[in-house]
C-alpha cells in the first residue's frame, strides 16, 4: 500500500522532516496519527488530475461568490438602457452579452453562484440533520420504531425524486425557501440509511455500554456518542450529492419553480433565453455552461473523494 | 409460515406487501402535498370571489368536512378505484388524460434506454478491459460529463445546432406539423401506429423526431450504465476462473463476452431497469424542451395551469411505475441470483 500512496507531487513537495513526522509508523499522539492519515488521503486525492480539476472548479465557484462585486462591472439586477443595451452580443463591455431585460449575463452568472451555493448549503444543513436524527434513532432504539422509520425512509427512497420535488414546489409555490424545502424533503432518505448503518455498527460497542451503565439517557447517548460517529461517512455522501442538488435546482428553476426574477439563478436564466435562442444564442448558452461546469466540478471532487475513502474500486 | 406455503407464493406475497407499503407512503406524501400544504384547497379550485355557498359545496365535494384520517382513507379508496380526480385544465378525468399521454413517454424512454444499453455496455466493457488506459479515461470522462449535464440545456443546444443551424433533424414535437392529425392513435406509440397504418413516410418522420430526444436520454442513462458495467466487469476479470480460462488458452473475447458477461448479467439487468425508471423521470425535462406530449409535459403544463389534481395524478402514476420497476427488479435479482438470498 505504501508504495502506491507515497508518490505524487504532494509528497514530493513536503519538506522531508514534516514528511517523516507525518508518515511515521509510530505516531506519538492521536493528532499525529490523524494528521498522517489525512495527509496520505490528500496526497492520493491530489495525484488524481481530474479530482484536482474538480477542486479548482469548486474553489473558483466559492471565490466567484465571495468576490462577486470585484469581478463584475454591472449589477446583476439593475438593467441597462432597455433599448440600447438589450440583447447585446458577447464582446466589448458586456463580455458575455446582455439578455432581453438588458441585464449583463456575466454579472448574473457570477451572482448566480451565490444562489447555487446558498441552495446547496441550505439543502445540506436541512436534509443531513433530518437523515441523521431518523437514522440514528431507528438504529439505536430498534424494534417497531426502527421498522416504522425505515419503512418511511424506504418509501421516500422508492419515489421519483425530481417529480416529487416538482410536486412539492408546485404545491408550495415558486420561491427560494420552497425550492430548498422541496429538494431537502427528497434528499434525506439516503442519509438516514447511512446513519442507521453506522449506528448499528457502534450500538453494541463497549463504550456505548459504559455510557449506558453510567446512567446516560438514550437522548444523551444518541447526541453525544452515536451521532458524531456517523458524521464522516455522512459528510462524504452529502458532498457526493451536491452535483445532484445543483442539477435538480437548475431543473426546477428551468421549469419556473425556482427563484423568482430578478434574482439571478442559472436554471431560470436558461429558461429565460430559450425563446430568443435563434437570434440571441448567448442568453441561453452561457448559464447552461455554468451549470454544467459547476456540477462537473462537484462530481469530480466527489469521485476523487470516493476513490480515496473507498479503495475497493481500485 | 414458509412450511405451509410454497416458497414462490411467499416471495410473491413479499413483493406485493412491499409494493403496497411503498404505495401507501407515496399516497401519504401526495395527500399531504395536495390537501394539507395549500393554504386552502378550495381557493385553489374556486376564485377568491366565490360565494359562500359555492365554497361550502366545494368543501363537501372535496370531502374536507371529514376529519383528516378519514379524508386520507377516502383518498386511498379513490386512487384504488382509479379515480384521480378531474383535471381543471382539460375537464377530463385525470386518469384518462394520463392514459392518453403515457405511451409518448414510454416510447421516448424505451428508445432512450435501448441507446443507453447498446452504447453503454460495450463502452463499460472496453473501459474495464483497457483499465487506466487513455481510452478508459476518455470513456469515464464522457460518462461523468453525462452525469453533470443539465439535460434541458443540452436539449436546447441540440435543437439549436441540429435543427436550427444545420437543419439535419426536425424540430420539437413527435411528427411534422402536417402529419400530426393524420395518425389514428391505436397504441399511442408513433413508431408502431404509423407502421400499423402502413405509412412508411410517416414512420420515418416519427423516427427522425425521436433521434434527438432519445439520443439525449440515452446519453443520460449511458453515463450510469457504462460506469456500472465497467465496475462489474472489473470485479469479474480479477477472479481466478478468468485466470484459469486464460491459462487454458480460451480466447480473450470469449472470456469477456461469454464467461464474465454471463456472471454480471443479473446485476447488469438491475442497473438497466433502474436506469429505465430514472428515464421516466428524466423525461419530464426532456419533454418540456422538445414539446413531446407525454407524461412529463403533462405534469409541467398542469403546474402552470394551476391544475393540482393533474399534477398529483401524474406524480402518483410516475411514482407507481417507478415503484413497480424498482420492486420487480429487486425481486427478479433475488430470483435469478441465488447468492442474493
Amino acid at each position: 500500500m505504501s508504495n502506491a500512496v507515497t508518490r505524487g507531487w504532494v509528497i514530493a513537495l513536503t519538506p522531508p522532516h514534516w514528511r517523516r513526522w507525518l508518515l511515521t509508523d509510530t505516531p506519538q499522539s492521536r493528532r499525529q496519527a490523524r494528521l498522517g492519515r489525512a495527509y496520505l488521503g490528500w496526497a492520493a486525492f491530489a495525484r488524481n488530475p481530474l479530482a484536482m480539476l474538480g477542486l479548482i472548479i469548486v474553489l473558483a465557484l466559492i471565490g466567484m461568490a465571495i468576490f462577486a462585486p470585484l469581478v463584475t462591472r454591472y449589477s446583476p439586477v439593475v438593467s441597462g438602457d432597455t433599448i440600447a443595451d438589450r440583447f447585446l452580443p458577447p464582446g466589448g463591455d458586456h463580455w458575455l452579452g446582455t439578455d432581453g431585460h438588458s441585464w449583463d449575463i456575466w454579472s448574473r452568472i457570477v451572482y448566480g453562484s451565490r444562489t447555487s451555493l446558498l441552495i446547496i448549503f441550505m439543502v445540506s444543513i436541512t436534509a443531513a440533520p433530518v437523515g441523521i436524527i431518523i437514522g440514528t434513532t431507528a438504529g439505536y432504539l430498534g424494534g417497531w420504531i426502527d421498522t416504522a422509520l425505515m419503512r418511511l425512509t424506504d418509501a421516500f427512497l422508492a419515489l421519483p425524486k425530481l417529480v416529487l420535488a416538482l410536486a412539492f414546489a408546485a404545491a408550495l409555490g415558486a420561491g427560494m425557501e420552497n425550492l430548498i424545502l422541496a429538494i431537502a424533503i427528497t434528499s434525506w432518505p439516503p442519509y438516514a440509511r447511512i446513519a442507521r448503518a453506522e449506528t448499528l455498527t457502534v450500538r453494541n460497542t463497549d463504550y456505548i455500554a459504559a455510557a449506558q451503565m453510567s446512567g446516560a439517557s438514550s437522548f444523551r447517548i444518541l447526541i453525544g456518542h452515536i451521532m458524531p460517529m456517523c458524521l464522516p461517512s455522512l459528510i462524504v455522501r452529502v458532498t457526493l450529492d451536491m452535483a445532484g442538488v445543483i442539477l435538480t435546482a437548475a431543473g426546477l428553476g428551468f421549469l419556473g419553480l425556482g427563484v423568482p426574477l430578478p434574482q439571478p439563478e442559472w436554471g431560470s436564466m436558461v429558461a429565460d433565453g430559450r425563446s430568443d435562442i435563434l437570434n440571441q444564442w448567448w442568453v441561453c448558452t452561457y448559464p447552461g455552461i455554468a451549470i454544467f461546469v459547476v456540477s462537473l466540478g462537484f462530481n469530480l471532487v466527489g469521485d476523487g473523494l470516493r476513490d480515496v475513502l473507498d479503495p475497493r474500486e481500485q | 409460515m414458509s412450511d405451509i406455503l410454497p416458497s414462490w407464493l411467499v416471495s410473491i406475497g413479499k413483493v406485493a406487501v412491499s409494493i403496497a407499503v411503498t404505495m401507501f407512503g407515496l399516497l401519504l406524501v401526495t395527500f399531504i402535498i395536495s390537501r394539507l400544504l395549500p393554504a386552502d384547497p378550495v381557493l385553489a379550485i374556486l376564485s377568491d370571489h366565490a360565494s359562500a355557498d359555492a365554497v361550502a359545496a366545494a368543501r363537501e365535494k372535496l370531502g374536507l368536512n371529514h376529519p383528516i384520517p378519514v379524508q386520507f382513507a377516502l383518498y386511498i379508496w379513490d386512487v384504488f378505484r382509479g379515480d384521480l380526480g378531474m383535471s381543471l385544465r382539460t375537464n377530463q378525468p385525470v386518469l384518462e388524460d394520463l392514459f392518453r399521454v403515457f405511451p409518448a413517454t414510454l416510447e421516448l424512454a424505451t428508445w432512450g434506454i435501448l441507446i443507453g444499453i447498446l452504447v453503454g455496455v460495450p463502452l463499460g466493457v472496453l473501459g474495464a478491459v483497457r483499465k487506466d488506459s487513455w481510452i478508459d479515461n476518455v470513456i469515464r470522462f464522457v460518462g461523468l460529463v453525462g452525469y453533470s449535464m443539465p439535460i434541458f440545456w443540452l436539449g436546447i443546444m441540440g435543437l439549436l445546432i441540429f435543427y436550427a443551424k444545420l437543419d439535419w433533424l426536425p424540430g420539437p414535437g413527435r411528427l411534422d406539423f402536417g402529419y400530426e392529425d393524420m395518425v389514428t392513435p391505436i397504441t399511442g406509440v408513433m413508431t408502431i401506429d404509423t407502421l400499423l397504418q402502413g405509412d412508411t413516410d410517416m414512420f420515418w418522420n416519427a423516427v427522425s423526431h425521436l433521434i434527438l430526444p432519445a439520443t439525449l436520454l440515452g446519453y443520460f442513462s449511458l453515463a450510469y450504465i457504462s460506469r456500472m458495467t465497467r465496475s462489474l466487469m472489473l470485479s469479474q476479470l480479477r477472479q481466478e476462473y478468468v485466470l484459469t480460462a486464460r491459462v487454458k488458452g480460451v480466447p480473450e473475447r470469449r472470456i469477456i463476452w461469454k464467461h464474465a458477461m454471463g456472471n454480471i448479467m443479473v446485476p447488469l439487468l438491475t442497473v438497466c431497469a433502474l436506469s429505465y425508471g430514472y428515464l421516466l423521470e428524466g423525461s419530464v425535462l426532456t419533454e418540456t424542451v422538445f414539446t413531446w406530449r407525454g407524461l412529463g409535459l403533462y405534469i409541467t403544463d398542469s403546474i402552470f395551469g394551476q391544475d393540482l389534481p393533474a399534477v398529483m395524478g401524474g406524480t402518483i402514476v410516475v411514482g407507481f411505475v417507478y415503484i413497480i420497476i424498482n420492486t420487480l427488479t429487486d425481486a427478479l435479482y433475488r430470483f435469478l441470483d441465488p447468492r442474493a438470498k
